[in-house]
């Protein structure tokens, strides 16, 4: 593809979780350095295909290379950090607690926890219980040990879910700053709202790419005043599109046909 | 090292947990105070409170693991563990390391409890029954973390206590003896941990030593690393 030094290359992912089939061959390249927004209404595959660049996702076949390595790699494990909706903490501990377990466990030095606490605003809190923390700050503990060792590429899903407008701009201020020192951010996100904060943007619904593209060539390229409204005219576009691809197979009555449109639809 | 890290941190979570601590540590020093005057009037205290130091351990720890463990499970803690470097037997020694530690602190206690104030008369060394009592929650804290896996709420996991251990303490030897058991029934308490252990410090407290003790001791040492390893397949590092 058109990008130089890629992150992330997903290749025919196909992932059935249960009896939902929810990639059939999802392709897509993320590049390094860039804040990489994944976005698209809930149940449209984002959080799998996130746990599929973490390497947790068991996947039916294709592959997801990350740093040129097999996603999930043990060498890859403490230069990719990923932080779930679940926030992925201990409630009953310490903000300063947790932050140091997970340093232990990725063998980052004591130092950096503070660091990482400064970083997200926590500096005050930092013998708070979890528990006791609003949502938001338990969000940037969470974004903390997702910092924690500098990884090269950060993978956050839902970052800012349910997050006040003030909060989520200083969490996107993080990302930018971090990005801006050549660290890979993927966040996933169903705000449409916060495609502009992203460089580059893949758009999912139903586990098909609906586009690959950026902020800024999304609104040129449909003629749209915001990402809400571009997003809706690219699904209703597609939409038409495998309307009259159904038409037209019908028309044809060829069996054959009506598969390769279901192929051709799956690795656009 | 990482299996420290984590036992640090089940450590401290429980150092933040007063409640359950006291639980620990104090529950079963009143249900031994409550059997030696039930039976205050006869013998059967010197029969009955060797067992119940051997159930104990196992029963609590279970219960502990099985509910601490859905907890990670349903956190998301598990899941950010499974993307770090760190293995997963890093994560289950470290876990019973955790709770075999409180396990000695609630054996000292319970022991010197029943002993001192109870007047328990145990013939045999009193640090082979810590010893149990430590091998015995390790046991227990395995087999909390592998009936975890088959729990999906903290509810499920509690009634999992009933499923796993209730019936190890019917056929352990804490109602009838082994050997007077039906044949069926004898064999069936030979394949569960608890019986050993009961067996185990039945033999510290009438004084025997060496082979009657070790041989219980080490085929519940054997469970415990069976179950732990077993629990470590029940947590995939990828999942569906």
């Amino acid at each position: 593809m058109y990008l130089m030094n890629p992150a992330v290359i997903v290749d025919g992912l196909t992932v059935k979780r249960g009896k939902t089939q929810v990639f059939d061959g999802f392709s897509a390249t993320i590049a390094s350095g860039r804040i990489t927004g994944l976005l698209g209404p809930s149940g449209c595959g984002k959080t799998t295909l996130i746990r599929a660049i973490v390497g947790i996702q068991k996947i039916q076949s294709g592959s997801v290379v990350v740093l040129g390595r097999q996603a999930g790699e043990l060498s890859l494990r403490d230069q990719v950090s990923y932080s779930s909706q679940a926030d992925g903490v201990y409630k009953d501990l310490s903000v300063k607690e947790n932050i140091e377990y997970y340093a232990r466990l990725a063998s980052v030095s004591e130092d950096d926890v503070a660091r990482v606490i400064d970083l997200v605003g926590l500096g005050s809190q930092t013998k708070q219980i979890v528990a006791s923390l609003s949502g938001g700050q338990s969000r940037r503990v969470s974004l903390a040990v997702a910092l924690l060792g500098s990884p090269q590429v950060v993978v956050l899903d839902e970052p800012t879910v349910g997050l006040d407008p003030v909060l989520r701009a200083s969490l996107w201020d993080i990302f930018a700053s971090q990005a801006a020192q050549g660290t890979t951010f993927i966040v996933s996100s169903h705000v449409m709202d916060e495609a502009a904060r992203c460089d580059d943007l893949i758009l999912i619904r139903q586990g098909q790419l609906v586009a690959a593209t950026t902020p800024e060539r999304l609104l040129s390229d449909t003629g749209q005043k915001d990402a809400e409204a571009a997003f809706l005219y690219l699904i209703r576009k597609s939409e038409q599109d495998a309307g009259a691809g159904q038409d037209e197979t019908s028309v044809d009555s060829a069996p054959a046909h009506n598969g390769d449109h279901h192929d051709a639809g799956g690795q656009r | 090292m990482r299996l420290l890290a984590t036992t640090r941190r089940v450590i401290a979570q429980l150092a933040h947990d007063h409640r359950t601590v006291a639980l620990i540590l104090i529950v079963p020093m009143v249900l031994v105070g409550l059997f030696a005057w039930l039976f205050s009037s006869g013998e059967a205290f010197q029969t009955i409170g060797p067992i119940i130091l051997g159930l104990f351990p196992f029963v609590l720890m279970f219960i502990v693991t099985s509910v601490a463990t859905l907890r990670e499970r349903t956190s998301g803690t598990l899941e950010r563990y499974m993307t770090t470097p760190a293995s997963r037997t890093s994560l289950i020694f470290g876990y019973a390391l955790a709770f075999g530690i409180f396990a000695i602190i609630q054996a000292l206690l319970t022991v010197f409890f029943a002993v001192w104030v109870c007047g328990l008369d145990i013939d045999g060394p009193l640090w082979q029954l810590i010893l149990i009592a430590a091998v015995n929650a390790i046991c227990g804290t395995a087999m909390g973390l592998f009936a975890s896996a088959f729990a999906r709420t903290e509810f499920q996991a509690v009634q999992m206590m009933p499923v796993f251990v209730l019936p190890q303490v019917v056929v352990g030897g804490v109602f009838m003896p082994i050997d007077a058991m039906d044949e069926p029934l004898q064999w069936f308490a030979h394949c569960l941990p608890l019986t050993y252990a009961i067996e185990a410090v039945q033999a510290v407290a009438g004084n025997e030593s060496g082979w009657a003790v070790g041989r219980p001791v080490l085929i519940l040492a054997a469970f415990a690393v069976g179950f732990l390893v077993v629990s470590s397949l029940t947590m995939p590092r990828k999942t569906a």
